[in-house]
């Protein structure tokens, strides 16, 4: 028990502060998702076929290739495409970007990837009378939108996002190849530094069940609110 | 674009493959039996033993797959005791280890797969299988197995793709499997974006192929 004390002695107060950085890398890539779910949301459902082409290679490229892959080439790459920009701009000294934001970016993709499907889904199981109503009522395409197809498409989503987010929350754990000190980067210095591994890969593995154990509970209770009436 | 070193890296990536290949079937086919196992001790009427694999299921669904592999590969060896048993010949290895955290892990997704598929069995069918008179251990296995497979099919499928990607985390334990060359070239040549295609042009024809061979399946043993 020592060993997670708080302060110089322990891994305690590390440990907690990578839980919080696990938090917030997962909450990031997550809205970074759904950013990418707006985007390609719409190109997957349209009608015009080079649109839903694009759409159809994003899902099914970022859901094909490992995760891993997709870091690496965000952590390799990442720099080099971003001064490859800042040159276009007539900037020419090295750029050096954040773990933060190299992780939570590439996570980000692959799960607006998992985002992009759960929301189509969703819209698709939409009552189709629902859309032809809202046209016959002269409804504004705003208030379409974000008045009736929205709430419902909530209601059809959030069990299915809540898996996503698991899957995020999860996905996060690989960031740690890049050196971003998260849970499992902090154990594996706690680990290498006390040589106790064993120890501190399952108290990493506590604190991922305790995660996703209160996510859940506070997803099932969004799930009560969008469900009123159904 | 360097497309002559896409063509070089593509016989090492290719025989990266085969490591790849190796660890998924190996992994699925163990994966299967735990699956197999955990979801009749769900089914089963006990509540302990019922418990027992739910938490199995639940933790090993509810933390990062590179934590069960760290675990069974770090921190297994950690144990004195453990060390000086038979299992450490197979737990030494980085390859085995691997296997197996990938074969606990896909069996939890399995048995839950499984589980649901046992559970829409519909009634009238073992019913039936009752009311002709046959015995419950022939029922269980030509009418419930066949059946719950059938019904499983399509999770099993995406499963089996998930599982394809989990391989990938071979490469954290010094495994050279298609990501870990993949990186290996990345990190000597610093070109990320020609290895990023051709391994992830590797990785989707394998997609590719799993979903194909997974649709003639279902088509087969449709009813």
């Amino acid at each position: 028990m020592e060993l997670l004390a708080f302060g110089k002695t322990g891994w305690g107060d590390e440990l907690f502060i990578a839980t919080l950085m696990t938090i917030a890398v997962s909450i990031t890539a997550m809205l970074i998702g759904f950013l990418f779910a707006l985007i390609f949301t719409p190109l997957k459902l349209s009608k015009n076929k080079f649109l839903n082409f694009i759409g159809n290679s994003y899902t099914t490229v970022i859901r094909g290739v490992p995760e891993l892959l997709v870091i690496y080439l965000f952590f390799f790459g990442g720099s080099g495409a971003v001064m490859f920009v800042a040159s276009m701009f007539g900037y020419n000294d090295y750029i050096e970007i954040n773990a933060f934001i190299t992780g939570s970016f590439a996570i980000g993709i692959i799960s607006g990837a998992y985002s992009t499907e759960v929301f189509r889904g969703a819209i698709q199981s939409i009552d189709k009378g629902q859309f032809e109503a809202s046209q016959v009522l002269g409804l504004k395409k705003f208030a379409y939108f974000f008045r009736v197809i929205m709430p419902q498409m909530l209601r059809l989503a959030i069990p299915n996002l809540s898996n996503v987010w698991q899957i995020t929350l999860k996905d996060t754990s690989l960031i740690s190849v890049t050196g971003l000190v998260e849970i499992m980067r902090q154990s594996y210095i706690a680990a290498g530094s006390t040589r106790d591994p064993l120890f501190f890969y399952s108290f990493a593995a506590v604190l991922y069940l305790t995660l996703t154990f209160l996510s859940m509970k506070l997803i099932n209770r969004l799930e009560i609110k969008y469900s009123r009436g159904f | 674009m360097d497309i002559s070193l896409m063509i070089t890296s593509l016989p090492k990536l290719q025989s990266a493959t085969v490591v790849t290949l190796k660890l998924l079937s190996l992994s699925l086919f163990f994966g299967l039996f735990i699956g197999l196992l955990f979801a009749i001790l769900r089914l089963n009427k006990n509540i302990f033993i019922n418990k027992f694999a739910y938490g199995y299921s639940y933790v090993f669904r509810g933390t990062p797959l590179l934590v069960q592999i760290f675990i069974i590969y770090f921190g297994l060896g950690q144990i004195e005791y453990f060390r000086s048993t038979f299992l450490w010949v197979i737990f030494k290895e980085p390859y085995w280890c691997a296997i197996i955290a990938f074969a606990l892990n896909t069996g939890a997704y399995t048995s839950e797969i499984l589980r649901s598929a046992f559970q829409t069995i519909k009634p009238g069918l073992i019913e039936a299988g009752k009311s002709l008179g046959i015995s419950n251990k022939i029922i269980f296995y030509k009418i419930q197995i066949p059946v719950a497979i059938r019904q499983s099919l399509p999770a099993y499928g995406n499963e089996i793709i998930l599982m394809m990607k989990g391989t990938s985390l071979a490469s954290t334990v010094t495994l050279m499997d298609l990501t870990g060359v993949a990186k290996y070239i990345i990190s000597t040549t610093f070109k990320p974006i020609e290895v990023f295609i051709v391994a992830g042009g590797i990785y989707l024809f394998m997609t590719f192929i799993i979903h194909n061979i997974m649709k003639f399946l279902e088509k087969k043993f449709s009813y």
